[in-house]
């Protein structure tokens, strides 16, 4: 009776894994086909019996991408965004949760539901108004008004999340500093700091990713300056009306998707834990 | 010393007392000095820009700008494209969300009930899909089912199968884009949620006599609740904001507009018609929607007594 109990368990284990294993090659099957189209020969690319492999692996559709449409410089220019988006959102937000969760003033809670309030907000709607801002600025076709309008926009999530791993630092750390006569600046640099680190290098992730992928607000500003580019926009080029360069389209999409991958995989651990954290305390 | 009396000579302990006072308030100058022109100011100039009359001639200051009133959303309201992209908007977003929130919570529970190496397998095949920017997720999938190269069409033996041509089918393409890259959020949220269970509890229900069907509907999702509700807020907010997937597979908006959706259309309408009033009057009702799912969110925080 028990022997049929544990045979039955692990017929369902087993069935279980190999739903799980199926379900995961489903997942990762438009990846794998990314690469793989990125790697074909530009025969094998046109053929109207596409096939999931090849024994003909080339570089020739990244090379084109580098060297024929400038690509490198473009995703230098997504780089240039996004890190510039990552440190100032990070310190600025940072700053910003140690005050709402180390102080205790009027208007903290009602500050709080707007930073929350503030990442419902359909930032979309707001390319009209941004739009008119950032030529009255002189901004437009520049990289600093992505920079600009992005940093604002990770802020609220960045403050959102840090907040929980502000909180979750013993006040007692502080107060032990604070004895042995460290200044306040002291305290915020050389001790919450490092410790909030690892938090810090998720909401990262966010920010990053953020502005990375971020298409519309490159489409609305770069208008004339195709030196000022970034990867969303540059990959359009591959799309034409006649016929799409899809072996382009895959190199340019790989990578695009490579320094998020290696970001996502470094702060996968701490993401889910920043993200929980982000929501309750 | 009184605390009416508090001039030259106040302590030093008083001192240090009212600068914690002002601490957070030079801790939160730098965010402030970013929000409140980047931020609040284009909210307001978007609700600004929405009573007015501004398209190419206010622009180029060839014509001043009229005060309208709600002219533009009067406009809107009885134009028959406004409420069927609407319509639209309001059933793809809960189309994407209910699917998403299934995908994602079948897949949370399967992963506590398999093998360590099959979780591991499961969690980084799904990483990848998050990971995936939209603009990358997009260009891939159409290639996939591109009308002559695609390997969908080969697989099905559809041959010069156009899956953009037909409302509906072009929806569902991107949805399925989307949900591909919005249920690892779910999955490893929830899963994250069920590992924190106190496992007491699901063996008294066993002690009990509740089977595994029981006790996860009658323990498993009560004490899931917070975590349940917020992902289900986060997907009807994202979902409903859905723009680089539908821009760029529906090649702005599909065919004669048909894969329109409010934030594509106040953007089709401001920057390709050159319609600025009447686009940021769409962009006030999707604030205005979205605005009423958030209040709804935080009574729920309130009712689940979470500390702010």
């Amino acid at each position: 009776m028990t022997r049929r109990i544990v045979r039955d368990k692990n017929v369902a284990r087993y069935l279980a894994n190999a739903f799980a294993v199926v379900t995961a090659l489903v997942v990762a099957f438009p990846i794998y086909w990314m690469v793989l189209s990125a790697l074909k020969p530009a025969g094998e690319i046109q053929s109207a019996t596409p096939v999931p492999w090849t024994f003909h692996p080339t570089l020739e559709s990244f090379q084109r991408v580098l060297q024929v449409n400038d690509f490198g410089r473009y995703f230098m220019n997504s780089l240039i965004v996004a890190l510039a988006v990552v440190a100032l959102s990070g310190l600025v937000a940072f700053l910003a949760a140690v005050a709402l969760t180390r102080f205790r003033f009027r208007f903290r809670t009602t500050l709080l539901v707007l930073f929350l309030i503030a990442q419902m907000v359909p930032i979309e709607a707001l390319t009209i108004p941004l739009f008119f801002l950032v030529r009255d600025l002189g901004a437009l076709n520049t990289l600093f008004s992505l920079i600009l309008v992005h940093f604002a926009f990770t802020l609220p999530l960045a403050v959102w999340m840090l907040r929980g791993f502000v909180a979750a630092i013993p006040d007692e750390i502080e107060e032990a500093a604070q004895l042995d006569g460290a200044s306040r600046w002291q305290i915020l640099g050389r001790i919450l700091f490092p410790l909030v680190a690892p938090g810090l290098a998720a909401t990262s992730v966010f920010s990053f990713i953020t502005a990375w992928n971020d298409f519309l607000f490159a489409r609305t500003f770069i208008i004339s300056a195709t030196e000022n580019q970034t990867l969303p926009m540059a990959l359009l080029v591959f799309f034409k009306p006649d016929e799409n360069d899809w072996g382009g389209i895959m190199a340019a999409s790989v990578l695009m998707t490579v320094p998020v991958l290696i970001f996502f995989l470094f702060v996968q651990r701490r993401l889910v834990s920043g993200l929980a954290g982000a929501v309750k305390d | 010393m009184t605390a009416i009396d508090a001039g030259p000579a106040v302590t030093g302990r008083a001192r240090s007392r009212r600068k914690r006072q002002f601490a957070p308030l030079w801790m939160l100058l730098p965010a402030a000095a970013v929000l409140v022109p980047l931020f609040v100011y284009p909210i307001y100039q978007l609700g600004l820009l929405s009573v007015l009359d501004f398209r190419q001639a206010q622009v180029s200051g060839g014509q001043p700008t009229q005060f309208i009133g709600f002219d533009n959303y009067a406009e809107l309201m009885s134009a028959p494209k406004f409420w069927s992209v609407l319509w639209a908007t309001v059933v793809f977003a809960a189309a994407l969300v209910v699917v998403t929130l299934a995908v994602g919570a079948a897949l949370a529970v399967l992963l506590t009930k398999i093998s360590r190496w099959a979780a591991v397998a499961l969690s980084l095949a799904a990483m990848a899909a998050w990971a995936a920017p939209a603009m990358t997720g997009s260009t891939v999938w159409m290639f996939l089912f591109d009308t002559n190269l695609g390997l969908v069409n080969r697989v099905l033996g559809w041959e010069g199968h156009n899956w953009t041509y037909e409302r509906f089918s072009a929806f569902a393409l991107v949805g399925a884009v989307v949900v591909w890259h919005s249920f690892p959020f779910v999955m490893v949220t929830l899963y994250a949620g069920i590992k924190a269970l106190p496992e007491q509890v699901l063996e008294a229900a066993q002690l009990d006599g509740a089977g595994p069907w029981r006790s996860f509907w009658s323990i498993t999702v009560p004490m899931l609740r917070p975590v349940i509700a917020i992902v289900v807020i986060q997907s009807i907010i994202w979902d409903f904001k859905i723009f680089t997937q539908i821009y760029v597979m529906t090649n702005g908006g599909g065919i004669a507009g048909q894969n329109l959706t409010l934030n594509v259309y106040a953007y089709q309408q401001a920057f390709a018609s050159s319609e600025y009033g009447l686009g940021s009057a769409i962009g006030v009702v999707m604030m205005l929607i979205l605005l009423a799912v958030t209040l709804v969110y935080l009574r729920m925080l309130r009712r689940s007594g979470e500390p702010l």
